[in-house]
């Protein structure tokens, strides 16, 4: 019963999904506001819609009801509740649920949180994300349907993938997707200003949030991800440049350009095309995102065969999206008048600088993602595109950025000069060329492309805290001033302090890791020990239990410096006999100075156990970068938000008082 | 079409297995050579998995093919020579970095001609648009303009912020 339910929701809301999508656009057209308000009552009674939807899966996940073919594929009754639960989104039907419900989050949101939108912007703001419904509900009704059964039903199920049965990879794909499909919000608001025939500083201004909300969610979705690589696959690694790492890491690129050409958008209303145009490709890489994981054509060309009918839809939705919104663009964007003029060194020409080269980074990793596709279609030799070849194209595209990013906040807008932004960054200079001198001096000068990489780092994070301290005037005013002045300062210059500081700190926990790692690969039994990065490692034990639903083999290592034991890492093996599949949870011992991480691998002939122990310096840095990127992001959103509803009320009273 | 499913099923079964790539008893007694292997082994790819390295994987072919790579080492042979031993039996889909040939000069080049594209194309943008501005204002202009500004200072009566 509750399935249909389900399925019974699911087609009410495509039904209301297309209603708002028609009705708010003539409305919009007519001027006629009760039209226009069906965009409202749309969206929310679509998100009420797919909610009972996704609530009705949820119970069946919960209570196991194996009639429900997904269920059944994808659960287990020796699953705990909460990765019953996140079982729901744990396979293709309901992660595409899940997909469809943050979409109707975000229209619902822009329908109530969006009151200073102005109406018949925000009725076709709110047609474009029910048109985005419409697609995806029907990807799901007729090519996905989640809630079909099974007859007979199973007396048990399948089991959740154990590798997906951890916190990170429970939490992964909800915040992924949040950061996706938030950006149709952005695809949304360009097409209303396509069909507007109007893109301001308001716009911006409405539109800011928005992109800043999907960008949070995004950052905060591929660092879940990379930090659940880093400790579940087992070798150590957190970025392998695989295909579907590839495909979220593209629309975080443009989004983050887009960000910033909106902020120049928003202050100058300069770069208006531009940003529209941001707009629409970004949403169309989330969309690339999803059909690269969902049609598992990058495995190989041959399993998007495997199930054709998939595969093509999202590729109709993407081609409708993407084509309908790059159409609208070249038939009305020239009719939008482009802004201020200002000169090459300026805030804009950094921000141009800095569009370029992400654009032309996210442009790299999609020919490295998508080439060797090409190479296989066109039927000669297949070829590899790994991380070295990104080493080679990718970081130094990206390295100028970096470097670039600490002047760019200095300079002023419309005109200034090279030296005078540098001079503001005397002191950060002198801080990142300590940073790289030390780091030299205690690697022994083995790594020099390393050290530079750490002062680059501090010069960034110095540039960003030297924003604050000059705009507080520190040293220069009374203590008190300053305390008054950082208090009054608006939260969108801690947005850019922080974003930018997490990107400091991202890059120096990269290059750490990376430059200087240990590794030692041995076989150990209990009782047997060996040196490895300063401590003497015994292991103490291996011992066999069970979990809810596997079984373990837990290992116990002692990391001691001479007679005191420092810390003791668990390293554990599991087996899951419902999938038959065994996972690695390797042990972590986390501080800001370095991860000691250890991993346990098979017992072999001789009765001894493969262990793996890395050290990782400052790795816990790059977590930690990503947590503030985000948090920086969160603040510009709370602070634009704020501002986008006092704007649009000043400016509703102004235009009030000026009309006759 | 028919092979897909145990080949996808080979690296689902792989990707999940405990990935302890390089075992202790795979490894060199030199440690110089045992280090070359290793470095050799990272820019090679295990061609049943997804897009890991030999040294990551633990797929019985990657275990095959670091051997091969340990073999060569022992015989004396170059990196140079082992990556072209390596390339000679299993194809260019081995490399991570792909090599430089007529099919992936496209790939190689693009992300450089697509920055300088792009370059050109913004700051084109930006000239034009300077050039449409108006010039700068002339010091008599100047002059005028701030006489203006300072009598705006005084608003006439009736104007008061609404």
């Amino acid at each position: 019963m509750i399935p249909e339910i389900g399925r019974f929701a699911l087609i009410l809301a495509l039904m209301i999904a297309l209603a708002q999508t028609i009705l708010p656009l003539i409305g919009a057209a007519r001027r006629d506001a009760r039209a226009m308000a069906f965009g409202d009552v749309g969206a929310i009674a679509q998100l009420f819609f797919v909610g009972v939807a996704f609530g009705c899966l949820m119970i069946s996940f919960a209570v196991s009801d194996f009639s429900v073919e997904v269920v059944a594929t994808n659960s287990h009754t020796s699953q705990p509740l909460i990765y019953r639960l996140a079982g729901t989104w744990g396979n293709h039907e309901g992660s595409m649920l899940l997909w469809v419900l943050i979409l109707a989050v975000f229209g619902a949101t822009v329908a109530l949180l969006g009151r200073t939108i102005p109406s018949t912007m925000r009725a076709r703001v709110l047609a474009t994300q029910g048109l985005i419904g419409v697609g995806f509900l029907a990807f799901l009704i007729f090519t996905s349907n989640p809630f079909a059964r099974l007859d007979p039903a199973p007396l048990q199920g399948n089991g959740l993938n154990p590798l997906l049965q951890d916190p990170g990879l429970a939490s992964h794909p909800p915040m992924l997707y949040l950061g996706y499909v938030g950006f149709s919000t952005a695809f949304s608001f360009a097409v209303a200003a396509l069909l507007e025939g109007r893109a301001d500083a308001a716009w911006a201004r409405h539109a800011r949030p928005w992109i800043l909300a999907a960008w949070v969610f995004l950052t905060t979705g591929i660092a879940l991800g990379s930090l659940w690589a880093y400790y579940e696959l087992g070798w150590g690694g957190w970025w392998f440049w695989d295909p579907v790492e590839n495909a979220s890491l593209m629309p975080w690129l443009l989004g983050t350009a887009l960000l910033h050409s909106a902020l120049v958008m928003e202050r100058r209303e300069s770069f208006v095309r531009w940003t529209l145009l941001l707009s629409i490709l970004t949403f169309s890489l989330s969309l690339i995102g999803t059909f690269v994981v969902r049609s598992g054509v990058l495995t190989s060309v041959h399993a998007f065969a495997v199930d054709p009918q998939r595969g093509v839809f999202i590729l109709l939705l993407l081609g409708v999206a993407t084509g309908g919104g790059l159409l609208l663009y070249a038939l009305r964007a020239n009719n939008l008048r482009s802004g201020a003029p200002f000169s090459i060194v300026s805030r804009e020409g950094s921000l141009i600088l800095n569009n370029a080269l992400i654009v032309t980074a996210m442009a790299t990793v999609f020919i490295g993602t998508f080439y060797p596709l090409l190479i296989e279609l066109l039927g000669s030799d297949r070829i590899s595109v790994g991380a070295p070849f990104y080493a080679l194209t990718f970081v130094p595209l990206v390295a100028p950025v970096l470097a670039g990013m600490a002047v760019g906040p200095m300079l002023k807008w419309r005109s200034d000069t090279l030296a005078n932004g540098l001079r503001k960054l005397g002191w950060a200079a002198i801080a990142g060329a300590l940073a790289g001198l030390i780091s030299l001096v205690l690697t022994g000068a083995r790594t020099p492309v390393a050290a530079v990489g750490i002062a680059l780092a501090v010069w960034i994070m110095a540039a960003s805290v030297s924003i604050v301290a000059k705009r507080i005037r520190i040293g220069k005013a009374p203590w008190l001033e300053s305390t008054r002045l950082a208090l009054a300062l608006p939260r969108t210059v801690y947005g850019v302090v922080f974003a930018h500081l997490g990107v400091g700190l991202l890059l120096a926990g990269l290059v750490a890791a990376n430059a200087w790692k240990q590794e030692l690969t041995s076989s150990l039994q209990p009782g047997e020990s060996l040196r490895f990065a300063g401590y003497d490692v015994q292991m103490l034990s291996v011992t066999t239990g069970t979990g809810s639903n596997y079984e373990a083999e837990r290992s116990v290592l002692s990391f001691s410096h001479g007679e005191d034991i420092a810390f003791l890492l668990t390293p554990e093996r599991r087996f899951y006999p419902d999938r038959e599949m065994q996972t690695t949870e390797a042990s972590v011992r986390s501080n800001l100075v370095a991860n000691t991480y250890a991993a346990l691998g098979e017992r072999g002939d001789d009765g001894k156990w493969t262990v793996r122990l890395y050290r990782h310096p400052l790795a816990i840095w790059i977590w930690l970068g990503a947590a503030i990127m985000a948090l920086g992001g969160a603040l510009s959103w709370s602070g634009g938000l704020r501002s986008a509803t006092t704007a649009s009320a000043k400016s509703a009273v102004m235009a009030a008082a000026t009309s006759p | 079409m028919k092979l897909l499913k145990p080949i996808l099923a080979v690296c689902l079964f792989v990707m999940a297995a405990p990935a302890l790539a390089v075992e202790p008893s795979e490894m060199l007694r030199d440690p110089a050579l045992e280090a070359r292997a290793r470095d050799i082994s990272e820019h090679l790819r295990c061609v049943v998995c997804q897009n890991q390295t030999i040294d990551d994987s633990n797929a019985p072919l990657a275990h095959d093919m670091r051997l091969l790579v340990r073999e060569r080492l022992m015989a004396g042979d170059s990196d140079r020579q082992v990556i072209d031993y390596i390339v000679a039996r299993y194809g260019d889909f081995v490399l991570l970095r792909p090599p430089w040939q007529p099919d992936t000069w496209a790939l190689w080049i693009a992300p450089f001609a697509i920055f300088a594209l792009a370059l050109l194309g913004l700051f084109s943008q930006v000239r034009r648009r300077s050039e449409a501005a108006p010039p700068p204002l002339s010091a008599d202009e100047r002059r005028r303009l701030n006489q203006l500004l300072t009598n705006a200072k005084q608003p006439p009566p009736g104007t008061g912020v609404s």
